[in-house]
């Protein structure tokens, strides 16, 4: 099969990369061509970063032929790959917050009036006219502070654009956007490929890889499987190829009976945040909480879990009152939480993966008064095998896992409180597809053992394929509740973007 | 899920490399090596004498290291000990003349001194201030009263008996009493640190406070604690040195915290918090000690004792990050491959 024509801008053939006795990437293989966006996909460990690094100049290959425009190219540094017009946007762009939007794009490169000074309104100009460009309007001369994530990466793609990259990669831009932020980049992107650039997207969600992308590359295991036009392929093949085996069904759920309630909500209100939440969450239930990013849905479970505080109402948990504010407290009631950061909140990466498993039931290991590693690594055995988490020992750092194996980590460390009530945030983001599923697959299976799971996702069909009911936010307010049978896509995005009284109208 | 024997392997490494090969055992390594050529090279350093006065003059410095390695470990940091030991001296010295028994008078410094640790921790935990800033201020206000209380007099005429207790010697083998209150206190404290789910959250709090709340450690009340522990030890601190010295003077302690914190970050707690263990603390203390012992016996001014004991704090520091760059390099460069080189250890139900 012939995809593209003429000279690729970029070309990577049979390349391969070692650290001492493990192979990151076996046979990397990737035809970037002008004026076309091309998607890299395959699971947690597939080699993609290695492949992204390698183009970026962060590793330096061990084999293979690697051509900018038919030219061979030995880099050596970021810098070499970038004055050679490679840019990459990471997933969270590094930006400096405390200096203007302006300076942030310019940084090291401004450009110099006279004596020497720097000419700062040559500068605003040129952002002026890039925002115009890309089509987005964001002040020069605000602090990159408290810009959210998707204005970040415009920055750095007008950043990338300033320089005038021929190729732009883009590594799981759309993880932590909301679907109107999701919208603007594409066309950011279709943009970009219309003026004869190459682009490269990396991401998990396949909507995005078929709604954006015209070519996609998949990789296994440090290996190049396939590179297929998007209009001659489906998501199924796909999904065959990058885990090398069928995937029938992608959300495994299973029929759960419903019990009592387990956690009641009643006019859950903290100012700004979120106002007048009320909802129970029965046992053998999952219930998703949907709605856009920055909807207020982190913020309600934060604040059951008493991470956060609240101003009025109250949460009920099997009948008796929790106070608020207080984690402990909810943990001793029998409420897990698997927080949205996992890096951040959910693990700490420094620490071995049996002393991440056992943080949450520190408490209960103590045998006559002392804890020990023995005790520790005993119920950390137990749990790492009942998740399959892939780990060389108990002491590995957790840092050093993949995504899906972390998140299996997190989930272990909750499960092991055997918990009344599980709430999720974002359970599978950014985690390979098998291991997606097999999260899935767990949830479900909690909810057949009696385990009452408060679920919240960005991700729609995760929503519809999980939730036997699905609460709908929009503002801090919950604007639907959905049965099973009444979520669609429509009427689930419908309430995201409406107030309640459209919605019931 | 079908239960299976397949397991995962404990640690990473053999039984002697995480044992031997650590940051602490490297000290321990270091102080043994300083022992050994010293007691060799230097006439009168083996000495019992010198045993003696050199465990002797430690005491304070051993005793509020303990809290300060577990305040450290945290992330946090308390200047103000040594001042909190000098105020412990007037206070004590004050009550005794004022004709308060002597052992009530220990008692209420020891509250005194929990009670000054408290105001650190609650203006750090409770009103979210910087460890440093409030304790550098607490160092100048403790500082400030100890010399008020006390101007230029000095208390002496403390009780014979309590006295002799820090001179006393056992047998003759160069080991003065004390240490033996120090060991019970070093267990304690490695009671909490290494073997309590309070311990478990000091090292959480350090590495990644955020995940800590999230797995329901009370970090307010975590941080309030170890500051108390930090006062009221170096209260026992300034009750020692007057006891020793039998005067009480506002001046005591002058210079103590860095000395302290010194032999804690010389000991492997690291200054970003998280990582430390405390014989490697003690190790920090005695090889700080032995090793001005053995420059004073060689004739060494104190000022430049002061100055390779700098050297030796920066270097421990560099090398404590050298290290840790190294690991990380080669963390980086095993990371990537390390989610598809690993065994499955159990069979899956899929």
């Amino acid at each position: 099969m012939v995809i593209g024509s003429g000279t690729p801008m970029l070309e990577l053939r049979g390349v391969s990369k070692r650290f001492g006795a493990v192979v990151a990437l076996r046979d990397g293989e990737l035809t970037l061509h002008p004026g076309s966006i091309h998607a890299v996909v395959g699971e947690n460990g597939a080699g993609k970063s290695t492949l992204v690094k390698i183009m970026a100049g962060l590793y330096a290959r061990d084999t293979g032929e690697f051509k900018l425009e038919g030219q061979p190219v030995e880099f050596r540094s970021t810098a070499e790959s970038k004055a050679a017009g490679i840019a990459v946007i990471y997933q969270e762009p590094t930006l400096f917050p405390d200096l203007s939007v302006t300076e942030n794009i310019f940084m090291g490169r401004q450009p110099v009036a006279r004596f020497g000074m720097i000419d700062r309104a040559a500068m605003r100009a040129e952002v002026i006219e890039l925002m115009t460009r890309l089509g987005v309007t964001i002040d020069p001369d605000r602090p990159t502070q408290g810009l959210s994530i998707a204005d970040q990466q415009i920055i750095e793609i007008a950043k990338a654009i300033s320089l005038d990259a021929k190729v732009l990669i883009m590594d799981e831009p759309t993880a932590a956007l909301s679907g109107v932020e999701v919208d603007r980049l594409f066309a950011v992107a279709r943009s970009l490929r219309d003026e004869g650039r190459a682009l490269m997207f990396i991401s998990h969600r396949f909507d995005e890889v078929f709604s954006l992308c015209d070519t996609i590359t998949v990789m296994r295991d440090g290996s190049y499987v396939s590179t297929v036009a998007t209009d001659q392929t489906s998501v199924p093949e796909i999904v065959r190829m990058m885990v090398g085996r069928d995937v029938n069904e992608l959300f495994p759920k299973l029929e759960a009976p419903i019990g009592d309630v387990v956690l009641q909500v009643r006019g859950l209100t903290f100012p700004g945040r979120f106002a007048d939440i009320s909802f129970d969450v029965r046992a053998g239930e999952i219930v998703a909480l949907a709605g856009l990013v920055g909807a207020g849905r982190s913020e309600v479970a934060r604040a059951v879990f008493g991470v956060d505080p609240y101003t009025a109402g109250e949460v009920t948990l099997k009948g008796a009152p929790l106070p608020a504010g207080s984690p402990a407290a909810a943990m001793q009631a029998g409420i897990g939480f698997v927080p949205e950061d996992r890096r951040q909140q959910g693990l700490v990466l420094e620490s071995g993966v049996a002393t991440n498993i056992t943080d949450a039931i520190r408490g209960d290991l103590v045998r006559g008064g002392v804890i020990t590693r023995k005790a520790e690594n005993a119920a950390a055995q137990e749990w790492a095998l009942a998740l399959e988490v892939k780990a060389a020992a108990l002491d590995v750092k957790a840092g050093t896992l993949s995504g899906g194996n972390q998140q299996k980590v997190v989930l272990a460390k909750w499960l092991a409180t055997r918990p009344a009530l599980l709430i999720i945030d974002e359970p599978t983001r950014g985690i390979d597809v098998g291991t997606k599923s097999e999260v899935h697959r767990r949830m479900s299976e909690l909810a057949v053992e009696g385990l009452a799971i408060l679920m919240i996702s960005s991700e729609l069909p995760e929503v519809l394929g999980m939730a036997d009911r699905v609460l709908v936010m929009r503002e801090g307010r919950i604007t639907a509740e959905l049965s099973r049978a009444e979520a669609t896509p429509e009427t689930v995005m419908f309430a995201a973007t409406h107030a309640a009284e459209e919605v019931s109208a | 899920m079908t239960a299976t024997t397949v397991g995962y392997r404990e640690y990473g490494r053999p039984r002697w490399q995480r044992i031997l090969l650590t940051r602490e055992m490297a000290i321990v390594g270091l102080l043994l090596l300083t022992l050994l050529v010293a007691g060799l090279a230097i006439p009168y350093f083996a000495d019992r004498l010198t045993v003696y006065n050199l465990l002797r003059d430690m005491f304070a410095t051993l005793i509020i290291a303990l809290p300060m390695a577990l305040v450290m470990i945290t992330g946090d940091i308390d200047i103000s000990v040594g001042s909190m030991v000098g105020l412990s001296c007037s206070v004590l010295g004050l009550l005794f003349s004022m004709g308060v028994p002597f052992e009530l008078s220990m008692v209420l410094v020891l509250l005194m001194g929990a009670a000054g640790g408290l105001l650190n921790g609650a203006l750090v935990a409770k009103i979210g201030l910087p460890a440093l800033a409030v304790t550098i201020g607490t160092m100048a206000l403790f500082r400030g009263i100890a010399v008020g209380l006390l101007g230029t007099s000095t208390v002496t005429g403390f009780p014979q008996g309590w006295t002799d207790l820090t001179k006393y010697e056992i047998g003759y083998t160069g080991i003065p009493f004390i240490i033996v209150v120090f060991l019970v206190l070093f267990a304690v404290f490695v009671y909490l640190l290494n073997f309590t789910p309070f311990g478990r959250g000091i090292y959480a709090l350090g590495l990644n406070s955020e995940a800590a709340v999230f797995s329901g450690v009370n970090r307010d009340r975590t941080r309030i604690i170890l500051f108390v522990l930090a006062g009221t030890m170096s209260a026992l601190g300034g009750i020692y040195w007057t006891l020793l010295r039998g005067t009480a003077r506002g001046d005591i302690g002058d210079g103590l915290e860095l000395q302290v914190i010194a032999a804690v970050v010389l000991g492997g707690v690291s200054v970003f918090g998280g990582i430390g263990a405390l014989y490697g603390v003690v190790a920090g203390v005695l090889l700080i000690g032995a090793l001005s012992s053995a420059l004073r016996l060689v004739g060494v001014t104190a000022e430049v004792i002061k100055i390779i004991t700098g050297v030796l704090l920066i270097g421990s520091v560099v090398a404590a990050s050298m290290i840790t760059s190294f690991q990380n390099r080669r963390k980086k460069v095993t990371a990537a491959p390390s989610q598809t080189s690993v065994a499955e250890p159990a069979p899956s139900g899929e």
